[in-house]
C-alpha cells in the first residue's frame, strides 16, 4: 500500500504501468472507461501511467487504479514526491448524480485547485483536463457549430453545473496565469461506446429511453476509442488552448435512440415542469431533470479547431457506434 | 427516421424530388442532417405541401428572381407580416424551385420557436435557422443565401390596420452585410398580411401560453394572393462613420422595399 492512499486501495502498486521511456503521466478518474481506453493509448505510445481516483467506489476499482486518494487531503502531494510526472491528464470528475453539491465542488474545483498547485511545484510542463460541452448550456436561442469562444452559458442557465463552468474558469485562468503548464482544455460532445456510463450512453443503453413529445435535438457522439485518442494527441502535440471536440456528423436524438435499438417512451413535453416531473418519475430510467433542456434543444459544437490544430478524424462512424449498443441488447 | 423514408417514397412526386435533389445542400452528415439540422427528406415532403400552397393556394407571382444571384452570400431582406412565418417559406420556395440557379435560401427564425413542441424541429429540417448573429455569420462564411426579416416579431405580429406599415429595423442584418461584404436583395411581400388578418394581441393569454404574441383572428389561413418582388441587390462596402451612417443604410433598404410593397399591391389583380 502506497503513502498516498487515503482508502482501500485495490493493489500495492505505486511504480505505475507500463515501463515507457517517455516518462511518468498521471491520469486521475483512473476508474472510467474513457481513463482506461486513454491509459491504454498512452502506454502503447510509450509512456508510463500513474492512475488516481478519488471516487469512493468500495473495492471495485480497475487494475488502472494506482492511487486511491482526495485530491484535497495531504497524502495527495506524496503521489507527486514519489513520481516525476512530465504530465497531467486530467479526466477526473464527479458529475451531479455522483454526489452532493458540497462534495462535487470540493473534489471538482477546490480539488483541481490543488492539483495545479502541485503540478507547478514539481515541475509539470505538460496539463490536459477535460471538461464538457454541457458548458455552453441548452436553450433554443443557441446558435449551431458553437465555437469555443462563446460564452459558457451553463453557470445561468443550469446551476446544477457551475462546478464543471468554474472548473473550466480555473484552468483559464491558469492557462494565462502559468503558461509553462501548458494548459489543453477539451470539451467533447456526447461520448458514447462500451463502458461508458454518462446519462445519454445510458439512454442509449437502455431498451426503452424516454424522450419528449414533439422533442428531438441534433446531437453529436464521438466514440470513447475516439475520444480517448483524441485526449492522447492533444496531450502528445500539446498546443495550449481551449477545443471542442466533436465530429462533422449529426443525428437527432430520437433517430439515435432507433439505431441504438432502443423503443422510445414518449413523456408529455409542455408544460415544461411537467416534463421535468415525468423525468424526476422515471428514476435513473431517464436523464437527471436539471439535463431535460439538452434533450430538448440542440447543442452543436464546432470541432474544427481541434480537427485542424491536431490533424484529428474520428475512426468511428454513428452507424457503427449504435450497431454496438444494438448488438448488446 | 423509417417513417420518414416511408412517408417521403409514397407522398412526395418525382418533380419535387427532383427540385430539392438540385439544390447544393452542403455537407448532411450520415444521417442526413447538417449542423443546423437541415433533412433533404423532411425538405421534400415539406415542398410537397409548400408547392400546392405556393401554386395552388396563394397563386404566388414571383418577380424579378434573376435579382437573387445563383452563388455567393446574399441576403434576401423583406416585410414581415401575416402572424405566421409563411411569407419566409414561399420567398425560400421561389428561389428553390426557379430552375435555372436555383437554390435555398435559409430562413432566419425567432428565437422561440425551437421551445414549441413540433414546430423547431420542423423548421430546423427545412432550412430554417435561429436568428442569431453568429449562426448568420457562419452561415455567410459559407456563401449562403438568408432570408431575412428585421422586423422580426414587430413585423409578423402587427395587427391587420398597420398592414404594409414597415416597424422598426433591427441594425443586425446590415451590420452583417457589411462585415461580410454581403449584397441585399430586397424583397417586397404583398398578400401575406391578407392570409391571417388579425385585430389585436391577446397579449395576457400570449404571456400565459409563453408566446410572443397571440393574434385576435379567425382561426384560419385564408387564400390571399401573393405578389413576390425582388429588387436589385444593394452593396454595402465600407465600414460606417457612426451608428447614425448605419441607420441611415437601413433606411436605404426599407425604402427600396417599399418601393416593391407598392409596386406589389399595383401588380396584385384580386385580395383573394
Amino acid at each position: 500500500m502506497t503513502a498516498a492512499t487515503a482508502h482501500a486501495m485495490p493493489r500495492t502498486r505505486s511504480d505505475g504501468i507500463g515501463h515507457g521511456s517517455r516518462g511518468k503521466v498521471m491520469v486521475t478518474g483512473a476508474a472510467g472507461a474513457l481513463a482506461q481506453h486513454v491509459i491504454a493509448d498512452l502506454v502503447e505510445a510509450d509512456y508510463e501511467v500513474v492512475g488516481i481516483e478519488f471516487r469512493g467506489l468500495g473495492d471495485d476499482y480497475p487494475d488502472t487504479v494506482d492511487y486511491v486518494v482526495d485530491f484535497n487531503q495531504r497524502p495527495f502531494e506524496d503521489v507527486f514526491r514519489e513520481h516525476d510526472f512530465v504530465g497531467i491528464v486530467h479526466l477526473g470528475r464527479i458529475r451531479f448524480t455522483q454526489s452532493t453539491r458540497g462534495r462535487r465542488y470540493s473534489a471538482n474545483v477546490v480539488g483541481t485547485s490543488r492539483l495545479l498547485r502541485l503540478a507547478r511545484k514539481y515541475g509539470v510542463t505538460k496539463v490536459l483536463a477535460l471538461s464538457t460541452y454541457h458548458v455552453y448550456g441548452a436553450d433554443p436561442a443557441n446558435p449551431s457549430l458553437i465555437d469555443e469562444e462563446y460564452p459558457m452559458r451553463a453557470a445561468n442557465l443550469m446551476p446544477e453545473v457551475v462546478d464543471a463552468v468554474e472548473l473550466e474558469n480555473l484552468f483559464n485562468i491558469q492557462l494565462y496565469k502559468h503558461p509553462e503548464l501548458n494548459i489543453v482544455i477539451l470539451r467533447p460532445c456526447n461520448i458514447a461506446g462500451p463502458g461508458i456510463n454518462n446519462e445519454i450512453s445510458r439512454m442509449l443503453a437502455q431498451r426503452v429511453a424516454p424522450c419528449l413529445v414533439g422533442f428531438s435535438p441534433l446531437m453529436q457522439f464521438i466514440h470513447v476509442a475516439d475520444m480517448s485518442r483524441a485526449v492522447c494527441m492533444a496531450f502528445e502535440q500539446n498546443h495550449p488552448g481551449v477545443y471542442n471536440v466533436a465530429p462533422n456528423d449529426y443525428v437527432t436524438y430520437q433517430d439515435a435512440l432507433v439505431a441504438a435499438g432502443c423503443r422510445r417512451l414518449f413523456l408529455p413535453s409542455v408544460p415544461p415542469g411537467l416534463a421535468r416531473r415525468s423525468m424526476r418519475a422515471l428514476g435513473r430510467l431517464a436523464p437527471p431533470a436539471y439535463l431535460v433542456d439538452f434533450f430538448k434543444y440542440a447543442v452543436i459544437v464546432d470541432g474544427s479547431l481541434f480537427a485542424r490544430t491536431f490533424d484529428f478524424q474520428p475512426n468511428y462512424a454513428l452507424e457503427s457506434l449504435f450497431a454496438d449498443y444494438r448488438a448488446r441488447k | 427516421m423509417r417513417t420518414r423514408r416511408y412517408l417521403k417514397s409514397r407522398l412526395v412526386p418525382r418533380d419535387v424530388e427532383a427540385i430539392v435533389d438540385g439544390l447544393r445542400l452542403g455537407h448532411t452528415g450520415s444521417t442526413g442532417y447538417d449542423p443546423w439540422g437541415l433533412n433533404p427528406d423532411t425538405t421534400k415532403m415539406t415542398f410537397t405541401v409548400v408547392r400546392w400552397l405556393y401554386e395552388r393556394y396563394f397563386r404566388v407571382v414571383a418577380h424579378g428572381l434573376d435579382n437573387v444571384p445563383a452563388s455567393g452570400r446574399v441576403l434576401l431582406v423583406g416585410n414581415h407580416g401575416g402572424q405566421l412565418p409563411l411569407d419566409g417559406v414561399l420567398v425560400s420556395y421561389a428561389v428553390a424551385s426557379r430552375g435555372s440557379g436555383a437554390r435555398l435560401p435559409r430562413s432566419m427564425i425567432e428565437r422561440w420557436f425551437p421551445s414549441v413542441p413540433f414546430l423547431g424541429n420542423w423548421m430546423s429540417s427545412v432550412g430554417g435557422v435561429i436568428g442569431d448573429p453568429k449562426n448568420c455569420a457562419k452561415m455567410l462564411e459559407r456563401d449562403e443565401a438568408l432570408v431575412v426579416f428585421p422586423e422580426g416579431i414587430r413585423g409578423s405580429g402587427k395587427p391587420y390596420r398597420l398592414r404594409y406599415q414597415l416597424q422598426r429595423f433591427g441594425h443586425g442584418f446590415m451590420h452583417l452585410a457589411m462585415e461580410h461584404d454581403t449584397p441585399i436583395v430586397p424583397v417586397g411581400i404583398v398578400g401575406c398580411e391578407e392570409t391571417m388578418p388579425s385585430l389585436g394581441n391577446m397579449r395576457p393569454l400570449a404571456r400565459m401560453l409563453g408566446l410572443p404574441y397571440l393574434p385576435l383572428a379567425l382561426p384560419a389561413v385564408l387564400p390571399a394572393r401573393v405578389v413576390l418582388n425582388f429588387g436589385a441587390p444593394l452593396y454595402f462596402g465600407g465600414e460606417p462613420g457612426s451608428e447614425a451612417e448605419v441607420a441611415q443604410r437601413v433606411e436605404t433598404v426599407k425604402d427600396a422595399i417599399r418601393d416593391l410593397i407598392d409596386q406589389g399591391i399595383a401588380q396584385r389583380r384580386d385580395l383573394i
